[in-house]
């Protein structure tokens, strides 16, 4: 007889992470599925990091009201769940004087919606707050903040799993059959019952929809490439600053993003894919993310590159078309007992704990939830050596071994921050997911220095044997074994 | 910092590679009473300790040695003179006014040297940096990775291999891999001529049939998880993909050999001046940077392709570092410098500028191959060097002895190539 719960949730992002938390405040038990070896391995994964004002959106939309909601306690969550936030504003800058009237038509959509800390500014206030770019005028949002993305998922992840939800990497939901009026999920040989699902599914909401017998969904994946530079360029910019959204592009154009960690993003592109997975890069969309980033800032021109990405879209509406794709939040129309979430594209992020708590008052008009008295927000998160200052940094390595050794000297990472990283709540041994959780192998040598390091670690202090190390999901294997 | 227990040194050494075991001995042997090397590892040697190949030596030694057995030599005469080799310790922090900051067995401390030798080698250009388009599978390597990964930790990297870039660590490791049962597709080379050494092309690819593609690139590198697909175009004389030209190989592993970087993070750290051309610091003759009493050597300073020659430019700045702590800043600080101009086809020339009346060693790469050249160096209308060449590389650094030295009076100093 399979484990049994009460709400399963099908994917682990920002959403399906922030959903499965947001039930753990409520009597009840809940299981998180995710079909990759780790969370945020998606689009939550792949993104600019922005934590948005709300004002792209139409007034009125659900993508408008949410992310008016999740940008003004996003801060706090963060401060709960120890991830880093920062509070940087953002400009929309008008490049020609022809941009200025989608400035004003931005700034009333934003004032409708109720986002606070909109105003027009002038090229000159604009220069005074990021002299290296040339505009012809901006629109200031005083709001906006950005994120790390990953490390977001994660502590939602494991701050529902250290309220007592299920997190299981690796399953990737291939039969959702009727059992009386629950579930039954199924993973290759692996299989677990629910009373509900929450289909938080992403890229792939429509084939999960589809698997319990709801095809009301269309899931048209548009992809977005990334650069990301070399902190040397860390001090051309300290605003994320973004074009004039040009309609029908399917994205708000290529910007310019500082991230939490001191780099520089240069994206994203938007191209409709047929696939869902190709998260690959292309030589001519690198080229324009380029001329576009030095129309914006055109002292990026000595900067250098650390790598690139790509994340998907998740979008409900196909190319070409006019219409708006509204975040879609509700009861399956065809399946009792499922609640679908598809189209949660930007600002997704940002609307994850607002959508989270939608999903929740959906699931109350199906059955009484009771509030937890023992649930706890907070997540602990470890010290890090290379933000404390010289005498923490000296009462580290004082007190500890492992805070003595630098493992990644990019990015300045101790080998306790290593060992923490590895011993995550939720289990994740790759490569992968070291890094995202420390930082080592981000930096300017891209683990040229320490993944020899991180590998010599899983093979000698936890036992894996060298073929059963991994880059990231299950098929992503770094060595055959030993040199013979 | 309160509390803070401050180490003073006459000279600190960063980096235990062949450079900073060199620089320190001979900062000791020229009267250096306290050298520090600050080495990451747990034990010094630096790159050396895993190459095991032989080849090193046959210039300063006249023998073939392995690298490990190189560095050996450097570091027991490092010890016999009384350097003080502290291994796992990191430096994280340099100052101009030569304060350090390391991390290591002894906690978290600071340093304040006499003077200062930048001794940190080098690190590989990766895939982000040259931006390979494509997906980012498990199975592409930088070659130095791949070499630790097979001759340190005994882990074998994949069965069909492609190599991008023909630097010396990739032909090495296309042999090495081959040595260990991987089928060596070919080597990917984007310029006409091989990136590294004529005999490592000769050795690591020809002996074992690998063949060598110049002028050409990779343009896609395709696997959801792991490699399973490259493709390989032609380029044009301005180096670009020519369409129709592509061709795809299936393979499981990509290891990059396309560019080795001086480190000099401490060094911009500190504000010393870096080189747009050799990525390293600029230096005078003696091999001080921008700020008095900091030296750089080894790859740290520019990449060498002969560790051999690597020993001999870190003894020099050992004793310069030595000389600067007995004569203090202020002698140094009035000298006039002479900037040295590389001429056409010199792509640098190592050092930047000399001091009028100093017999230094100048040190060379060409632009791209030419046989049959004269490279003369001159101050006005004196010839303070001058060799023949039968042939030139930009694999193989060029290295010249002024027979006299820049006069006092001179302007600049230029390096220049004429026809045989």
């Amino acid at each position: 007889m399979e484990k049994r719960f009460d709400v399963a949730v099908v994917g682990g992002g920002a959403v399906g992470c922030a959903i499965a938390r947001e039930l753990c405040r409520y009597e009840q038990s809940v299981v998180l599925l995710e079909k990759e070896s780790d969370v945020a391995r998606g689009t939550s994964g792949r993104n600019s990091g922005v934590v948005h004002a709300g004002f792209n959106n139409p007034p009125g939309s659900l993508a408008a009201r949410l992310c008016v909601e999740g940008c003004a306690g996003f801060a706090t969550v963060c401060r709960e769940l120890g991830v880093p936030y920062s509070s940087t504003g953002k400009l929309v800058v008008a490049l020609e004087p022809e941009d200025a009237p989608a400035l004003e038509r931005l700034l009333a959509q934003g004032r409708q919606g109720g986002v606070p800390e909109l105003e027009l500014w002038t090229p000159r206030q604009t220069r005074a707050r990021e002299p290296g770019i040339a505009s012809c005028g901006a629109l200031w949002s005083g709001s906006t903040g950005i994120t790390n993305p990953i490390l977001y998922t994660v502590a939602l992840a494991e701050n529902a799993q250290a309220n007592g939800a299920e997190i299981i990497l690796d399953f990737a939901v291939d039969a959702v059959d009727r059992a009386g009026d629950g579930f039954i999920l199924r993973a290759g040989e692996r299989a677990l019952g629910a009373d509900f699902v929450v289909n938080a599914a992403g890229l792939y909401a429509d084939r999960v929809a589809a698997l319990a017998g709801d095809e009301n969904y269309r899931i048209y994946p548009c992809r977005g490439e990334y650069l990301v530079l070399d902190k040397q360029a860390a001090a051309l910019l300290r605003t994320p600053v973004y074009p004039v959204p040009r309609p029908g592009v399917g994205g708000l154009g290529v910007h310019l993003t500082p991230t939490v960690d001191g780099n520089i993003l240069i994206g994203p592109s938007a191209e409709y894919i047929d696939s869902r997975a190709d998260t690959g890069t292309t030589a001519a969309v690198i080229e324009r993310l380029w001329e576009e980033a030095l129309r914006l800032l055109p002292a990026l021109a000595q900067s250098r590159v650390v790598t690139a990405y790509a994340g998907l879209r998740s979008k409900t509406v196909p190319a070409g078309a006019q219409n708006f794709g509204d975040f879609i939040v509700e009861h399956s129309r065809a399946t009792p007992n499922l609640i679908n979430l598809a189209g949660i594209e930007s600002p997704g992020l940002t609307a994850s704990l607002p959508l989270a708590r939608l999903v929740c008052r959906l699931l109350s008009e199906k059955k009484p939830l009771k509030l937890k008295a023992d649930f706890r927000p907070e997540r602990q998160r470890g010290e890090e050596f290379r933000s404390s200052p010289p005498e923490r940094r000296r009462a580290m390595a004082a007190a500890d071994p492992a805070a003595r050794e630098i493992v990644c000297r990019c990015e300045t990472v101790t080998r306790r921050e290593i060992l923490t990283a590895l011993d995550n709540p939720l289990g994740v041994r790759s490569l992968t997911g070291i890094k995202v959780r420390s930082r080592a192998m981000t930096g300017r040598c891209q683990g040229g220095y320490c993944q020899q390091r991180l590998a010599a670690t899983l093979r000698d202090e936890y036992g894996v044997r060298p073929e059963d190390i991994r880059l990231d999901g299950r098929e992503a294997w770094v060595f055959t074994g030993e040199v013979k | 910092m309160r509390g803070e227990k401050i180490f003073r040194a006459d000279v600190a050494v960063i980096g235990g590679g062949p450079a900073g075991l060199a620089a320190a001995a001979a900062a000791r042997a020229a009267g250096a009473e306290r050298v520090l090397v600050l080495e990451r590892e747990p034990l010094a040697g630096g790159i050396l300790n895993q190459c095991i190949h032989d080849g090193f030596g046959l210039v300063r030694f006249g023998e073939a040695l392995t690298g490990p057995e190189y560095a050996g030599r450097f570091l027991r005469a490092a010890e016999e003179r009384g350097v003080d080799i502290r291994t796992r310790t990191m430096t994280l922090e340099l100052t101009a006014e030569r304060r350090l900051r390391t991390l290591g067995p002894r906690g978290y401390e600071t340093a304040e040297a006499g003077a200062v030798i930048l001794a940190m080698g080098c690190r590989e250009r990766t895939r982000g940096a040259i931006q390979i388009p494509g997906a980012r599978p498990a199975g592409v390597f930088t070659a130095g990775v791949a070499q630790y990964y097979l001759n340190r930790q005994n882990m074998m990297i994949g069965r069909r291999a492609l190599i991008v870039g023909s630097g010396d660590v990739g032909l090495i490791m296309a042999r090495r891999l081959t040595l260990e049962g991987a089928r060596v597709l070919a080597v990917v080379e984007k310029l006409p001529y091989a990136g590294g050494l004529a005999r490592n092309v000769v050795q690591c690819l020809e002996d074992y049939d690998i063949p060598l593609l110049l002028n050409h690139t990779v343009t896609r590198i395709e696997g959801e998880r792991r490699v399973e697909r490259v493709t390989v175009a032609r380029v044009d004389e301005a180096g670009r993909a020519v369409p129709g030209t592509e061709r795809v190989w299936a393979c499981d592993t990509v290891v990059l050999s396309v560019g080795l970087i001086p480190e000099n993070e401490l060094a911009l750290q500190a504000g010393a001046e870096i080189s747009p051309l050799t990525g390293g610091a600029v230096v005078n003759g003696d091999l001080q940077t921008s700020i008095p009493g900091v030296f750089a050597c080894g790859n740290a300073l520019h990449v060498h392709d002969l560790v051999d020659h690597v020993s001999a430019e870190a003894e020099t700045a050992g004793q310069s570092a030595a000389a600067f702590i007995r004569a203090g800043t202020a002698a140094r600080a009035e000298d006039r410098l002479i900037p040295i101009r590389p001429g056409a086809g010199v792509r640098y020339v190592v050092p930047f500028f000399l001091r009028p009346g100093a017999r230094s060693l100048i040190s060379l790469r060409v632009k791209e191959p030419m046989s049959r050249r004269r490279i003369e160096v001159r101050a006005g209308g004196r010839v303070l060097a001058a060799r023949k060449f039968p042939r030139l590389t930009p694999a193989e650094m060029v290295r010249l002895t002024l027979r006299e030295p820049a006069p006092p009076e001179t302007e600049t100093v230029e390096v220049m190539i004429s026809d045989d």
